[in-house]
């Protein structure tokens, strides 16, 4: 390993550094707001670090991880969000007893997984990756121990995952047996040249899909969602929604843009048919909830299932599209779960209709940031949710993929009906008594969230910069 | 530059007003006041500027501008004003100052937030009338929903939660099925150019198949008919209006409804002209159904201000059988019937508007007898419920005059079916002026018409003469662009500019 290979390692080196400090901290001294800032700061030096990596890109460093363009794109995403999601963990934390510190140790180390997973190559840092992130996300979803939601959803969670992990090892080992190799661009040239496509190796590519679906909460392996996404606490939901989903669907991309997956009728004709269960189920079940939190849960449902168009379509417009969406999905999401998170009070998260109801009037800044967040999901103009739908119909356009983006399209319709409906909820003329109190917002919460929108209002309005950044970024 | 500036004056204006509001609540009407009257003296200017020029270049546009605005994807921010622009930006704000002004005393609750979603939706409407960049026109149509859906949700009578829903997901599911015609238009046109581009003059002209251009077009057509709105795409339409707030209601009939006109006429006709003969016979049928449906419903209703609503979907009949008859004459009778539909409509809207802050009531059951107690109402009204049966001497006289012309040579028998809907715009015309200003007096004192109330439709009234004596103005203007899509070209009607009810 040489210098050029530490460097562009170094985002990954840092990071693992910050979790050691902050778990050394927490021996010394139990202290949220230093364990906040050390995590924070050494989150933000991770991202310079990425920065600085830049240059030597790319290149692989050992068998099982190569650090390219896109990985370090990915990279910078998942830091920056993670960044967001701690930031906002702190107001959450603050107001809540018990203790928190251990907290930033587990988010660090859930990050640190989802990192590999971008850069991976090599279906044994694949699995490592997905393990160092579902292990974190066990303990951060059961985080609230004394609330019997949040216990159920790890323990679901635990379960679940450890299956799916189960079947996605299944799934390696029929490709390994096939291909002979675990690396992509490996598997990807052996099976090329063959030319044949047996039984055993179209199954395993199922069962890594499969694997990874899971994670991605697309239909038919989404059980878990809502229950998670309800009890875990409101900044891991952030997290599990954004930064797990989105490594996932970055290794997920990588593995379909080395194999083609146009030779693969069986795997075309699966993607597809998950995608559209995906985009229906997700969102005809969010049409009934009433909870906001599970609302939210079935859109991501949706929402994972309009980015798998993407995966789908073949022509250049794809990958960028999906990258594109992904940042309008992560600003979204985070933005999300954010205000869920600075609106919930001691005791629970604030994860009812009525708790939000008259928001606007309350706190209209609350309101507009929600609202904004809302319509980006719903795909209106000015926001960032706009451009990136916008794109991928343009994406499955250029692929003649009108079926799936017909469909696409009926669900942004369907989609409307809850989204306007927690809008509505917020709008709603209240008559209150006039000397309720309304609780103070947290700064640091507030100071996110104005960034967050910001930047979903700059994506939505001139999205030029970012889509050169992808495009760079995007060049295999 | 001027065209950047229409667009944003509002905008500023509406935050402005938004964070104005305290507790003095006429600050914000004042600031929306201010911004449209700056808007007003833009248009003025560009009026006296372009005056002459109007009708001399037919092909180019008056006034344009375009800036990069995301290259990478062939978009450009793109804004053009030709005559028809004119027509309709001079049309949005004239609505606009008024739908202030209607909203004075109406509207006392978060005036400031009302003032901005105001704003924003003219904003987005003039966008749409000024955009000739399809992913920026697509931009501004769905920008207008947002705002409208806040208007009806917040600020609507009974059941606005209901209609508000019911607005958004029609007109946003038409949009979505136009999203899916630009992107195709979009990649068509540059497989086989090699250019990609949502520019829209260079789009002009895309060879494409037959059946690839019908379906295209589909898509955009279902989008603006569902705004215009055409028979089957209506339901959101009664609704909406019904429930909305007097602004709300004066803009959704006066503005929003012409978006879709203006749609039908800027990109349908001209990007897929053999389409638009295929199924031009069944569209106007369509239109001459939707004329006499709802004539018939307006008659039926009890609930005055959904009485009005009803009336527009006979009207914007007549826009759209004017419109895909396709002559001169025909079109120009459709724009001439859009604005005036806009005026008119708008006029009752806000006479219903004044009738319910004083009763408190909708119901044409509970009124009656106005006349004796409110003359200046009655008579005012009088002559709007005049002017929107068709009376020689208004625009919308004109308006209907031309449009069964110019579709006389190309179909009679939808010609003679728009003409029946006239009688029946009588009828539920007449039902009206019956009901509310004459016949038993009830026990309601109605108050008369304040001097804001009277001076605001003093002027729509001189509006509807003045485009009645003298509706060469519009036509000139719209016509270069209008001979431009005349799609039949042997139905050319030389008696079109010549115009009627002079």
């Amino acid at each position: 390993m040489n210098r050029g290979d530490l460097i562009a390692l170094s985002p990954f080196i840092t990071l693992s550094i910050t979790a050691i400090v902050v778990m050394l901290a927490i021996a010394l001294r139990r202290s949220h707001v230093l364990t906040v800032v050390l995590t924070l700061s050494g989150l933000a030096l991770t991202l310079a670090s990425i920065f600085g990596a830049i240059c030597t890109v790319p290149r692989e460093v050992t068998a099982l991880i190569r650090i390219d363009h896109y990985a370090l794109f990915f990279l910078g995403l998942i830091v920056t969000g993670t960044i967001a999601i701690a930031a906002l963990s702190y107001s959450y934390f603050e107001e809540r007893s018990g203790q928190q510190e251990e907290f930033y140790l587990l988010l660090l180390l859930a990050t640190l997984g989802a990192m590999v997973l971008t850069a991976a190559t090599h279906f044994a840092s694949l699995f490592l990756g997905i393990e160092l992130l579902s292990v974190s996300l066990y303990a951060l979803t059961a985080y609230h121990r004394h609330s019997l939601r949040s216990t159920e959803a790890g323990v679901k969670y635990l379960i679940l995952a450890a299956a799916s992990s189960g079947v996605l090892l299944f799934g390696m080992a029929l490709v390994y047996a096939e291909a002979g190799s675990m690396t992509f661009t490996q598997i990807a040239s052996r099976i090329g040249a063959s030319g044949t496509y047996g039984l055993p190796l179209t199954a395993g590519l199922v069962m890594i899909l499969a694997g990874l679906g899971f994670k991605l909460a697309v239909v038919p392996f989404h059980l878990w969602t809502p229950d998670v996404y309800e009890g875990a606490p409101a900044p891991v939901t952030a997290f599990v929604a954004t930064v797990s989903k989105g490594a996932v669907f970055a290794v997920l991309l990588r593995i379909f843009t080395n194999i083609n997956i146009h030779e693969l009728p069986a795997l075309l004709m699966i993607t597809s048919a998950v995608a559209i269960a995906s985009m229906f189920v997700g969102n005809l079940l969010a049409l009934k909830q009433n909870n906001v939190k599970r609302i939210l849960a079935y859109s991501s449902i949706s929402h994972l299932g309009y980015l798998l168009v993407t995966l789908l379509a073949s022509g250049p417009m794809a990958i960028a599209a999906s990258a594109f969406y992904l940042v309008a999905y992560f600003i979204t999401t985070i933005g999300a779960f954010g205000v869920i998170s600075v609106v919930s009070g001691k005791d629970r998260d604030a994860d009812l209709m009525e708790d939000y109801q008259g928001l606007a009037w309350r706190h209209p800044w609350l309101a507009a940031v929600f609202s904004a967040m809302l319509f980006s999901l719903a795909g209106i103009p000015l926001t960032a949710g706009f451009v990136g739908k916008f794109y991928v119909v343009g994406a499955g356009a250029e692929s003649s993929l009108w079926a799936l983006i017909i469909v696409l399209v009926i669900n942004s319709v369907i989609g409307l009906f809850y989204y306007l409906r927690i809008i509505a909820a917020l709008f709603e003329r209240k008559e209150e008594p006039a000397t309720q109190h309304t609780d103070p917002v947290p700064e640091l919460g507030s100071a996110v969230l104005a960034c967050l929108t910001a930047l979903l209002v700059w994506l939505g309005v001139y999205p030029g910069p970012m889509i050169e950044i992808i495009k760079e970024a995007m060049n295999f | 530059m001027i065209l950047l500036l229409l667009i944003i004056i509002p905008l500023l204006g509406g935050l402005a007003a938004w964070l104005s509001d305290g507790k003095n609540s006429t600050l914000p009407r004042w600031i929306a006041m201010s911004a449209l009257a700056f808007d007003l003296a833009l248009v003025l200017l560009l009026w006296k500027e372009h005056a002459t020029a109007v009708s001399l270049t037919p092909d180019s546009w008056l006034v344009e501008m375009q800036r990069a605005w995301i290259p990478q994807l062939g978009i450009s921010f793109h804004l053009a004003l030709d005559g028809l622009s004119l027509i309709m930006v001079s049309l949005t704000i004239f609505l606009g100052i008024l739908s202030v002004l209607c909203s004075w005393t109406e509207i006392s609750d978060r005036v400031g937030f009302f003032h901005l979603n105001l704003l924003f939706i003219l904003s987005g409407i003039l966008g749409v009338f000024l955009a000739l960049d399809l992913f920026l026109f697509y931009f501004f149509w769905e920008l207008m929903l947002v705002p409208m859906y806040f208007l009806i949700n917040i600020w609507g009578h009974e059941k606005r939660v209901y209609a508000s829903y019911k607005f958004f997901i029609f007109t946003q599911a038409g949009g979505l099925l136009m999203l899916l015609s630009i992107l195709g238009l979009y990649f068509i046109h540059g497989k086989s150019t090699g250019f990609y581009t949502f520019d829209y003059p260079l789009l002009l002209g895309t060879v494409m198949s037959p059946t690839v251009s019908l379906w295209l077009m589909l898509g955009f057509f279902i989008a603006f008919a569902v705004k215009l709105p055409m028979l089957p795409f209506h339901p959101w339409l009664p609704d909406a209006h019904t429930e909305a707030p007097t602004a709300g209601s004066v803009i959704l009939a006066g503005l929003l409804l012409k978006t879709g006109a203006y749609g039908l006429l800027r990109f349908v006709l001209p990007l897929f002209p053999d389409a638009v003969q295929m199924i031009a016979p069944i569209i106007m049928g369509l239109a001459a159904a939707g004329i006499l449906y709802g004539a018939v419903l307006a008659f039926a209703q009890t609930d005055l201000k959904r009485l009005v609503a009803y009336t527009s979907v006979s009207h914007m009949g007549f826009v759209l059988l004017g419109i895909f008859a396709g002559t001169t004459a025909a079109l120009s009778g459709a724009v001439m019937q859009m604005v005036a539909h806009g005026v008119t409509t708008g006029a009752l809207f806000m006479l219903v508007g004044m009738i319910q802050e004083r009763i408190h009531t909708r119901e044409l059951g509970s009124m009656g007898g106005f006349w004796t107690t409110a003359p200046r109402l009655s008579s005012m009204g009088l002559l709007f419920v005049l002017a929107s049966l068709g009376l020689p001497g208004t625009a919308n006289f004109i308006g209907e005059f031309l449009v069964l012309l110019g579709t006389f040579p190309v179909n009679i028998a939808m010609t003679v079916i728009g003409a029946l809907g006239l009688v029946l715009s009588a009828v539920y015309s007449l039902r009206i002026a019956q009901r509310v200003f004459h016949g038993t007096i009830g026990d309601i004192k109605l108050p008369d018409l304040s001097v804001r109330e009277t001076g605001m439709l003093a002027i729509m009234i001189l509006v509807i003469i003045w485009i009645g004596l003298f509706p060469q103005t519009i036509l000139n203007t719209a016509r270069p662009v209008l001979s431009g899509l005349e799609c039949c070209s042997s139905h050319e009607q030389p008696i079109s500019t010549k115009g009627g009810g002079q």
